[in-house]
């Protein structure tokens, strides 16, 4: 059962048995759509019979990700999930959990909003993923799934990082990506972190204080305004670090493309049936797409900036990544936006159409 | 008449009372005559007799008694105001073998924290609960809390708690008490040695429960705020006394010996 596998699975699904298979030790959860197979198909594996690993359903997402700081304090590997709605709640947890440099997992699958706004998928919680989120300044390690292959790939390489920087990470998907069935390959079992590795790898954790060493305190609160500027600093070096070391991203057929559409997630496979179109048309197009968002792969689109005639971002959403887009390009060449808002979905031709008008027409 | 020395006094076998080494040297933060050095003070002295420091994981939310690490000499985090309850369940779920306990104030518990208060004693989460209740928002200033009794006046209350337009003040710990999750809820005071023994008695009560996974205990600790109530120590212990206790009644309200 827990070994390597190929199974038919909805994106949701897979990231949740992937988890499990991740070695994760609790998942902390509250219904919302379109991210709810997570929970169900938890508390329908009863993962605490295969590793130990814990399921709870919470009273709300801000006692959720509240839980999860706890576990997180304890050097566990905990997991929360959740859609726009439920991710306004979760701010100030994110922010505790980033002051206090814990590791965790969290997915979001998007929805359209403001507000209760539609269930349908969408890409417009850019902004909230990837500046931060909550208040202060921090940054979350951002994965943007576009397959259910990769949903089940970000769960465990989503821990990995987390531990790896003391951070947390935002799986950044949508409905779109969270209910479709693909094929998927899922790993082999994990085991969980005992608590003789826990104590070894992450001294700080909160395991209770042995005489060996002194207290562990999890805290991100600093009365000393120049103890907190050095902790800021301390992380500002942290995520240039991880600017370094993590940037992720795919090119398609860029080698040879005059024009380049920037796009993640949903909105790069509808891009990537758009590549076709345009070529079929004798437009030579590319995509590049980011797998990391932050960090984001800035120097990819300015070295391809050098050498194409205009790149246009594709977002559903008014237009948030194509911020960052222009920071690479700068004034190099033109950039243009193209989104739909709201849950809908952009069509391949819609994407070349704009292409042409924007750009090459434009 | 017999003197003894300095030396004498201090040879182990005449020691009859010292700190306890789970309180750590660091002067603590609060004003004199606060109770919340006295609360810490007990829950350091049942954790040290019951000789569970390594296995113990204490959490203060914000109030005043956000830096609880500080003196508490036990791993300890730090959370946001009234989230505590959530922590705590997480980290007793994933290490049933640790003993847990959340340190909140009133602000903390009967306001911002109470979905996550009621809930966590509602699944009857296998841990204790320490709220302390000074009637009032102590860390900030003295502002109204919802313990706040009525007629007190406060920063945001200044002409008296007025029923009518703020509310009535908040009775948690009979609140919880209905909820079968709860397995001991008790309403102690710190204000005299007798009491001081009282209330550790209730603390180590609520412990030995979380031994025998009898599921949540909750001791509320009625406290004063001297500096909010704008008082000296001791009128404010008269005046809890006074006006306190006939609202908030000491003693056990529920106590599930199954
Ligand atoms: C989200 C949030 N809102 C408000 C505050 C400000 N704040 C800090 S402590 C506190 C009230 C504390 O009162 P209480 O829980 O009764 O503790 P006490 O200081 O009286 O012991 C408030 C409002 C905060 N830190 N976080
Ligand atoms: S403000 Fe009130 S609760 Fe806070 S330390 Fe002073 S007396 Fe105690
Ligand atoms: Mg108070």
């Amino acid at each position: 059962m827990s070994m390597k596998e190929l199974r038919l699975m909805k994106g949701n699904e897979a990231f949740a048995e992937a988890a499990i298979r991740a070695g994760a030790d609790g998942y902390f959860g509250y219904p919302i759509t379109p991210q709810s197979e997570v929970m169900e198909y938890l508390m329908a594996e009863k993962p605490h019979e295969r590793t130990g690993m814990i399921v709870l359903q919470a009273e709300s997402e801000v006692a959720a990700i509240n839980m999860v700081y706890g576990g997180a304090s304890c050097g566990k590997r905990v997991m929360t999930s959740s859609s726009s709605p439920g991710m306004s709640l979760k701010q100030e947890g994110i922010s505790y959990i980033a002051g206090a440099e814990l590791p965790c997992v969290i997915l979001n699958a998007v929805r359209g909003g403001p507000g209760l706004g539609t269930i349908q998928p969408s890409q417009s919680d850019y902004f909230q993923s990837t500046k931060g989120g909550g208040h202060g300044d921090y940054r979350l390690i951002v994965l943007a799934p576009s397959s259910v292959q990769e949903m089940a790939d970000f769960a465990p390489l989503a821990f990995d990082l987390a531990f790896k920087y003391r951070n947390p990470v935002l799986i950044l998907s949508d409905g779109a990506i969270g209910q479709m069935m693909e094929k998927v390959e899922l790993q082999e079992q994990r085991p969980r972190f005992t608590e003789e590795e826990i104590r070894k790898n992450t001294p700080w954790a909160t395991m209770g204080k042995t005489p060996d060493r002194e207290r562990n305190i999890i805290t991100s609160l600093n009365l000393d305004s120049h103890v907190q500027e050095e902790h800021n600093i301390h992380l500002q070096a942290k995520y240039r670090e991880i600017e370094k070391n993590e940037t992720r991203w795919e090119t398609i057929q860029c080698d040879d493309a005059e024009y380049i559409l920037v796009a993640y997630g949903t909105s790069a496979r509808l891009s990537q049936k758009a590549v076709d179109i345009a070529r079929a048309k004798g437009i030579k197009l590319g995509l590049l797409r980011p797998i990391t968002l932050f960090p984001f792969p800035t120097q990819p689109i300015a070295e391809l900036a050098n050498r194409v005639k205009g790149i246009l971002s594709v977002e559903m959403s008014a237009g948030q990544m194509v911020e960052d887009v222009r920071l690479a390009v700068g004034d190099k060449v033109k950039v243009a936006h193209f989104g739909r808002m709201g849950g809908i979905i952009p069509s391949p031709p819609e994407i070349v159409e704009a292409l042409e008008s924007k750009l090459i027409g434009g | 008449m017999d003197t003894i020395s300095k030396e004498d006094i201090r040879k182990p076998e005449n020691i009859v009372y010292k700190r306890t080494e789970l309180l750590t040297d660091k002067v603590m933060s609060y004003c004199p005559g606060c109770g919340h050095g006295t609360a810490h003070r007990i829950i350091m002295e049942v954790l040290e007799e019951m000789g569970i420091q390594d296995k113990t994981i204490g959490i203060a939310p914000v109030g005043c008694s956000v830096l609880a690490y500080e003196f508490m000499n036990i791993d300890m985090q730090q959370a946001a105001h009234g989230r505590a309850p959530a922590l705590a369940t997480a980290v007793k779920r994933l290490n049933p073998d640790k003993f847990v306990f959340t340190y909140q104030g009133d602000g903390d518990l009967a306001a911002i924290g109470t979905a996550e208060t009621i809930h966590a004693c509602n699944r009857g989460e296998n841990i204790v609960i320490i709220f302390i209740n000074n009637g009032i928002y102590g860390m900030t200033g003295g502002q109204m809390a919802p313990t706040t009794l009525e007629g007190m006046k406060s920063s945001t209350s200044p002409y008296g708690r007025d029923i009518k337009s703020m509310g009535n003040p908040i009775k948690m710990t009979e609140l919880v008490a209905q909820l079968p999750g709860t397995i001991y809820v008790t309403r102690q005071a710190v204000h005299t040695p007798a009491n001081v023994r009282k209330a550790k008695k209730a603390v180590r009560k609520a412990f030995e429960n979380q031994k025998l996974n009898k599921g949540l205990s909750f001791v509320e600790i009625v406290s004063n705020c001297n500096s909010g109530w704008k008082m000296t120590p001791n009128q404010a212990n008269q005046w809890m006394v006074d006006n306190m206790f006939p609202f908030y009644p000491l003693g056990d309200i529920k106590v599930n010996e199954d």
